[in-house]
């Protein structure tokens, strides 16, 4: 069995050692020359493939799609797994709660519909402007937390998240499967293009990042109340 | 070496970046509480993805993204934005699965400090949650009947 000591001092001279490293390599990479000639590609061609203002979304849904695919996956296996694992606390009662005072709940109240409507621009605005999918759900779900977090509400019932959360992830691959069928490409760019720059532009982009905030919104909400049922427990 | 090419905003990033991989790979390898080794994760996150996005630097030029219908002469590589974006939020969801995780083995350990959880799971030692004292009689050593009794 290792001593406290020894850990530590066997931990800062691996660390330094691998910093060594990390500034060797990099001293070599150098600062803005990295030689990625795919991302340049990708700025060649614009929204000519996509009609997105936004290549960073681009990127994510069209080029990339397969892989936001697989992101997905991943964070709905750790999402499952969270609640999984924390499911044991589900008949929690919230009454017995600290109840919150009139600031902090008129306060949450008055939040939740911003923060709504925050994450929903972000969702729908993704291909125009910085933003998209990923980012509002982020938002999305921390709407849902701040009624937990204040005990001002119950935040958002289980049984409707897992549902948005199933739904949105179907549409995601039903849209997929149609640019499969209509283009023979999984997640190519279908409909209309429209302008540059405008909110009914880009065909698809917007539908799957509606599907992609839904259920992003939805699986980090779910884990959120689970972990804030948890504190209810005695 | 001048001093003034010493501190470029690249040599800055970069340090940041590799800073943070380094003080999140130590507290994985020396830090003993879960708690704080989730958290050295996280920074282990913050710092690969700092990484890359600087990495996706071009000088002078500005994020891909078309202001009023036209794309900027110059643009920064979109693929590292792509998959960093992503992965800031599902390094949200593996932290949760982490503390999930954290929370289960408590309660039924009752300890945080992996050198103690590994005695108690190599006695077989389970404690109860609430009082955080042995359900089995206290010692080293715990009998097949008093561990199923428990």
């Amino acid at each position: 069995m290792k001593t406290k000591r020894e850990l530590h001092l066997g931990g800062l001279i691996f660390i330094v050692g691998l910093g060594v490293l990390l500034a060797a390599l990099l001293n070599q990479l150098g600062f803005g020359g990295a030689p990625m000639e795919v991302g340049q590609g990708m700025n060649a061609l614009g929204g000519a493939t996509t009609g997105a203002g936004n290549i960073v979304t681009s990127v994510v849904l069209s080029y990339r799609g397969l892989d936001t695919l697989g992101e997905l996956t991943i964070l709905f296996t750790a999402a499952t797994g969270a609640g999984m694992l924390l499911a044991r606390s589900r008949e929690a009662e919230l009454a017995d709660a600290a109840a919150p005072g009139a600031i902090v709940r008129i306060a949450a109240d008055l939040l939740f519909p911003f923060l709504l409507l925050l994450g929903f621009y972000i969702i729908i605005h993704g291909h125009v402007s910085p933003g998209g999918g990923f980012q509002g759900g982020a938002i999305l779900a921390a709407a849902y937390f701040v009624p937990l977090l204040t005990g001002a509400g119950r935040g958002l019932d289980e049984r409707s998240a897992s549902l948005i959360e199933g739904l949105a992830g179907a549409a995601f691959i039903a849209i997929g499967l149609l640019a499969l069928a209509m283009h023979h490409g999984f997640l190519a760019p279908i409909g209309p293009r429209g302008t540059l720059g405008h909110l009914f532009s880009a065909g698809s982009l917007p539908l799957l990042s509606s599907a992609i905030g839904l259920k992003v919104g939805a699986e980090l909400a779910g884990v959120l109340a689970h972990m804030g049922q948890l504190e209810e427990k005695p | 070496m001048h001093a003034t090419d010493l501190f470029t905003i690249g040599n800055l990033l970069y340090a940041g970046a590799a800073g943070l991989l380094l003080i999140g790979l130590y507290g994985l390898v020396a830090k003993r509480n879960v708690l704080r080794a989730l958290l050295a994760l996280g920074l282990l996150d913050a710092g690969g993805n700092l990484l890359m996005v600087a990495v996706g630097y071009r000088p002078g030029a500005d994020a891909p993204i078309a202001v009023g219908g036209m794309f900027p002469a110059g643009m920064v590589d979109p693929i590292p934005q792509a998959l960093i974006l992503t992965a800031i939020v599902i390094g949200v969801g593996v932290l949760a699965l982490g503390l999930a995780l954290a929370v289960r083995v408590y309660e039924t350990w009752g300890t945080l400090d992996l050198q103690v959880m590994a005695e108690r799971i190599a006695a077989g030692d389970r404690r109860s949650r609430q009082d955080n004292i042995p359900v089995p009689a206290a010692g080293s050593a715990v009998s097949e009947t008093e561990e199923q009794s428990a």
